[in-house]
């Protein structure tokens, strides 16, 4: 179908360098046209995959007042994770030690799931509580990426609480020790 | 001496055949995919291992961008009409006729209510994510965020009604708390996150029980 005019040849001597005749080849060349299709069609491939969202849901707790009503857990079962900046992240079992921080542990987004595990199987399954604290500085990724903890380790009790005031110095002191040893975040003064 | 003879077979492969299935398939797919329009507030979404697609229908939606700001929008035009009229009327700021027909065309809400009137009369190529002040969201006391989820749930009640957060992966934690905080306001108790998939870690918890799952 590409080629018209063909046909008809074959008398005169061949060879090679030697053109084929006059006669006008009207045949066209479809490679390039084929991989321009194909990547058109990969484009298009791609792009409709990749952009389809999918959705976690989420359930809220009541908030209330009455003391009878509020959840309660076992200091025991209990592990809090601390959200700060740039995806630092922090963990303390049961009740955080305010005075001397001992239990207050730095950690990042690779060894948390351990954590968790190591929490969750040394834990009664119906004490084992995760509360995560995102501070102010914390971003909405970083929560999504706990949450999404939760849901990879079957967590099965989980909350989002507000950080207190004692906590959150914490977080910040630790913010400033990972932004210092860390050499990506630590801020570089082009001088 | 005679040079061998070599057979002088053309090499030449028609790709007519070829070009006809690559561009079959190509206006395949474009007309499979969703032309999704430019999005006004672009919006990068975390990632979570959920591979549950959103129910597209009766969407209300609140985006949060990157710097914080909070959008509305909903999926139905009808019901955009009425969410702006009832708070509107809540709030006591008056709108026009042709103000809440505009505001039916309206892709999302994002200024504060009392700019509602300008905000639905502002021409296409100002309506942009950046250079809109975003519904108010600060703290708990300036939270208008609270005012138009209750009317979303006057105008949705007793009917189904799927609440997102469409919130951007470098926002900051204290805009989707507000966000969180109005829902909660409202007894709305119930909302999802739009996430874009990732697979599950191999030998995590979830990929163990969902294999027990696919034995039994």
């Amino acid at each position: 179908m590409a080629d018209l005019g063909e046909g008809g040849g074959g008398h005169k001597k061949q060879g090679p360098g030697v053109k084929k005749s006059k006669k006008k080849m009207v045949r066209v060349d479809m490679t390039p046209m084929v991989d321009l299709g194909f990547i058109l069609i990969t484009f298009f491939v791609f792009t409709s995959t990749m952009s389809t969202p999918t959705a976690m849901n989420l359930f809220l707790p009541k908030d209330t007042e009455k003391d009878n009503e509020q959840t309660k857990t076992k200091e025991s079962g209990t592990l809090t994770i601390l959200l700060g900046n740039d995806r630092n992240i922090y963990y303390y079992e049961g009740i955080l030690n305010t005075a001397t921080g001992e239990n207050f542990v730095p950690t990042n987004f690779d060894d948390i799931r351990n954590v968790i595990l190591k929490k969750k199987r040394s834990t009664n399954a119906d004490d084992f509580m995760v509360v995560i604290k995102p501070g102010p500085e914390s971003t909405m990724g970083s929560v999504v990426d706990v949450l999404d903890e939760m849901t990879i380790n079957v967590v099965k009790r989980y909350a989002l609480v507000d950080i207190s005031d004692a906590e959150l110095n914490f977080v910040k002191q630790g913010d400033e020790i990972q932004s210092g040893i860390t050499p990506a975040s630590s801020g570089t003064t082009p001088q | 001496m005679g040079r061998p003879k070599i057979s002088r077979k053309s090499t030449w492969v028609d790709m007519t055949a070829f070009c006809d299935v690559a561009f079959l398939l190509l206006s395949f797919f474009i007309m499979a995919t969703k032309t999704k329009p430019p999005e006004a507030v672009s919006v990068v979404s975390p990632t979570s291992v959920s591979s549950k697609a959103p129910n597209e229908k009766d969407m209300v939606t609140v985006i949060i961008n990157q710097n914080g700001k909070v959008f509305l929008t909903m999926s139905e035009p009808d019901r955009k009409q009425q969410v702006v009229e009832t708070v509107a009327k809540n709030k006591g700021v008056s709108l026009s006729a042709s103000d809440l027909a505009k505001a039916k065309n309206m892709e999302f809400f994002g200024t504060p209510i009392t700019q509602l009137s300008s905000f639905v009369n502002l021409p296409a190529d100002k309506i942009k994510g950046d250079l809109l002040p975003g519904i108010p969201a600060v703290d708990s006391t300036n939270n208008e965020v609270t005012d138009w989820m209750r009317a979303v749930y006057e105008v949705y009640y007793g009917e189904t009604m799927n609440l997102f957060v469409k919130g951007d992966v470098n926002s900051k934690y204290p805009a989707f708390k507000q966000v969180v905080d109005a829902f909660k306001k409202n007894e709305m108790m119930k909302f999802s996150i739009i996430t874009n998939s990732i697979a599950v870690p191999k030998d995590s918890e979830l990929a163990k029980e969902a294999k027990k799952e696919n034995a039994k």
